[in-house]
């Protein structure tokens, strides 16, 4: 690693480039007051920067009984813990199938789709059902909402999280296979309870927050899952830089994206919908650019398939591209069931 | 919280006076920018610059509520929990209540089907002390097309609420409660919309109507780009003038006829011959709703006014709460009214699609049943 790379200030890479120091190996014998004296800084300074240079120099070479390279997992070992992770169910068994299980922990999961097909509801859907207990295959996390556009409505919160334990009690009930009415002790204000609702306006406020939330989950070890609807609303208006929305919207990705991983919790973003035009005709892609497009890991892509809504695996490392219907009720999101009768909600 | 400046923020004094330095001012400013570009800017380290961002992220990143804390304080200090009701009791139930607050609720339809009738009505609702199931405050109507028509407003109150409006103090002091703007161009549009949100608060304005919001854009030479570009500030701004001060907000929209350059699918759907169902809608509807996929996007409910086969229906095509339902509506001289409170749920896209036939004969019908 040379000079240049070092994460230390620009003046102080300038003087040490002038005084003759141009590779870490030179800097390996040097004592911080002979340093100070060369570089015309303080002996403190000095010290720092031997101690930077240190440790960039320790995590190269290697020590005989670790691995070849410092920090490297063996593929044998990730598939351990890749059959261990547990997903997150979208109380929809078609979506389920294709997504391999549910929404997977670690992973970051963009959701797009036309106005009104059911982004905001399959958000809060995750929301609510990362909380089902380990009893009943579930995660028993909490989660947090980032709302950017005010579409989170409370009372339908709580209409899915009342369905949920119904549901819950229902499966209780069949596996007891004794048909006597199983309480099951949650409620749906403690669903709500473990929801965690930020609402950001404006995207420096989500920038912020996103910082912010590598202290908040230390606290707050029980989250599971990051639901952000949408994170494409305050990247569209205000930004006259192209190249800064990038760098900005990169940047909060691989943020995301290292929360998802060391807190092993799924990150779900919830993405609109623009024109493209490409090939002589316009066509419909999510918003925010192709650069964005390579940043998730996994991308879903909800739409309307003559009167049936259905979601498609656009991107994903390990499922293949296939497409499920599901349906928006009054209890959530649930398979798509042609043949049986809708319930109206009123 | 964007503006907040770096000097009032607690940050190792070093710091702060190399930021100023640098002219980085606000939270914005220093946020906008990586990590790397930061250190190259200061000239400092990166630990240093690591806890600078944390600490002012921390205080500029907004506080949480829990789900149910935030449900608690809406039922607890908003009217029915955060929702106006509109007198239409099946769509006010599909509602939950009624058109909520804080969001943007649009009303779309062709000319003539009745949108400015329901914001008569609306904005008459509002302005009604509340054991009539108003919201006793100020209504502001911007009123772009001079729509507005005062007279009509007063029959409206007459013929729904005659124990208020027959006495003439009171007619007097709920007309008197509806603010009317005339904005001439989309310059002064904005101009009252930043008059509007300093003095929201301080004059009980219970609500904001915009008839219509497609008027004032359409009245602009730019095009395309541009044009999105400036309706994206507005769109932005008056959501959050409904956010923080937690009003309904009404909005109308025209619609326009649909052209070959609307798009409808996916590049992945284009690909696959095989699972995929022509839409018959499409051959059908020639409308669609005016202002664009990104007002489609930002609207948290839609309501659709159409007139289908002699009769009108008002749609509920986008809501968080609501199922797809249809209402069949009618105009007497009580304002807009349904003629059943029962929906019809609708399947699939069909909720989104405009409906304009039979209308010539519903406009000459509804003239008669008002005289």
């Amino acid at each position: 690693m040379e000079i240049w790379r070092l994460p230390i200030s620009a003046s102080q890479r300038g003087k040490l480039i002038s005084a003759g120091y141009t590779s870490l190996s030179s800097l390996s014998s040097i004592s911080s007051s002979d340093l100070a004296r060369e570089l015309n800084v303080s002996e403190s300074e000095a010290m720092n920067i031997l101690k930077v240079a240190s440790h960039s120099r320790g995590s190269e070479t290697s020590n005989a009984s670790c691995s070849i390279v410092e920090g490297a997992q063996s593929a044998w070992d990730m598939l351990h813990d890749e059959e261990s992770l547990m997903h997150i169910t979208t109380s929809s068994a078609d979506l389920d199938n294709i997504l391999g299980g549910g929404i997977h922990c670690k992973e970051v999961t963009e959701i797009g789709g036309v106005p009104g097909i059911g982004k905001t509801q399959l958000g809060i859907q995750i929301a609510v059902n990362v909380q089902i207990p380990n009893d009943f295959g579930g995660l028993g996390g909490n989660s947090i909402y980032i709302d950017t556009e005010g579409s989170f409505m409370v009372e339908r919160a709580f209409q899915i999280a009342e369905a949920c334990i119904e549901d819950m009690s229902e499966y209780n009930r069949f596996l007891r296979k004794d048909f006597q009415e199983c309480k099951i002790k949650m409620q749906p204000q403690d669903i709500l309870e473990n929801i965690f609702y930020f609402r950001i306006c404006s995207y420096t406020e989500q920038i912020a927050l996103i910082n912010y939330l590598d202290k908040f989950l230390s606290e707050n070890k029980d989250v599971k899952v990051i639901v952000v609807d949408s994170v494409t609303f305050h990247f569209r208006q205000d930004f006259d830089d192209m190249a800064l929305r990038t760098r900005v919207l990169s940047g909060m990705a691989l943020k995301l994206m290292n929360l998802a991983k060391r807190f092993s919790l799924a990150v779900v973003l919830l993405n609109q919908v623009t024109t493209k035009h490409t090939e002589a005709s316009f066509q419909l892609a999510l918003a925010l650019g192709d650069s964005w497009s390579h940043t998730c890991t996994n991308r879903i892509v909800l739409y309307w398939n003559g009167n049936e809504r259905y979601a498609y695996i656009d991107k994903s490392p390990s499922l293949r591209s296939a497409s499920a219907a599901y349906s928006v009720t009054a209890r959530g999101i649930r398979n798509s069931s042609s043949s049986c009768k809708r319930i109206k909600m009123m | 919280m964007a503006n907040k400046l770096i000097s009032e923020i607690p940050l190792p004094k070093s710091i702060a006076n190399v930021f100023s330095a640098r002219n980085v001012s606000t939270a914005k400013d220093a946020l906008s920018l990586t990590e790397f570009e930061l250190m190259e800017l200061l000239d400092v380290g990166l630990t240093e610059v690591r806890s600078a961002l944390s600490q002012i992220s921390e205080i500029v990143a907004p506080p949480y509520q829990t789900a149910l804390s935030l449900m608690e304080q809406r039922f607890q200090n908003e009217h029915l929990g955060g929702h106006f009701p509109t007198g239409l009791k099946g769509l006010d139930a599909a509602l939950c209540g009624g058109i909520p607050f804080g969001v943007l609720t649009e009303l779309v339809g062709p000319a003539g089907i009745g949108k400015t009738q329901f914001c008569l009505k609306l904005s008459l609702l509002a302005s009604l002390p509340t054991n009539y199931g108003g919201l006793d405050g100020r209504v502001i109507y911007i009123d772009v097309e001079s729509k507005f028509s005062s007279r009509r407003l007063l029959e409206i109150g007459l013929r729904s609420f005659p124990e208020i409006f027959q006495m003439k103090e009171m007619a007097q002091e709920m007309a008197g409660r509806i603010l009317v703007l005339r904005p001439t161009s989309l310059a002064e549009f904005t101009q009252s919309l930043e008059q509007i949100k300093v003095s929201l608060l301080q004059n009980q304005v219970k609500m904001l109507v915009i008839d219509s919001m497609a008027a004032l854009v359409s009245g602009e030479h730019e095009q395309g780009a541009r044009r999105q570009q400036t309706l994206s500030w507005h769109i932005s701004f008056i959501k959050s003038l409904a956010e923080f001060s937690r009003i309904p907000v009404v909005v109308t929209n025209q619609v326009r006829s649909r052209n070959h350059d609307d798009a409808s699918r996916y590049c992945f759907q284009v690909q696959s011959r095989d699972g995929a169902i022509e839409t018959p809608m499409q051959y059908d509807s020639h409308l669609v709703a005016a202002l664009g996929i990104q007002w489609a996007h930002a609207v948290t409910t839609r309501l659709v006014l159409e007139a289908k086969s002699g009769e009108r229906f008002i749609k509920v095509a986008k809501s968080p709460i609501s199922p797809p339902l249809a209402f069949p509506f009618h105009i007497t001289s009580s304002g807009i009214s349904l003629l059943s409170d029962d929906g019809k749920e609708v399947m699939g896209p069909e909720i989104n699609a405009i409906h304009y036939q039979g209308h010539n004969e519903i406009i000459n019908f509804g003239m008669e049943g008002l005289h």
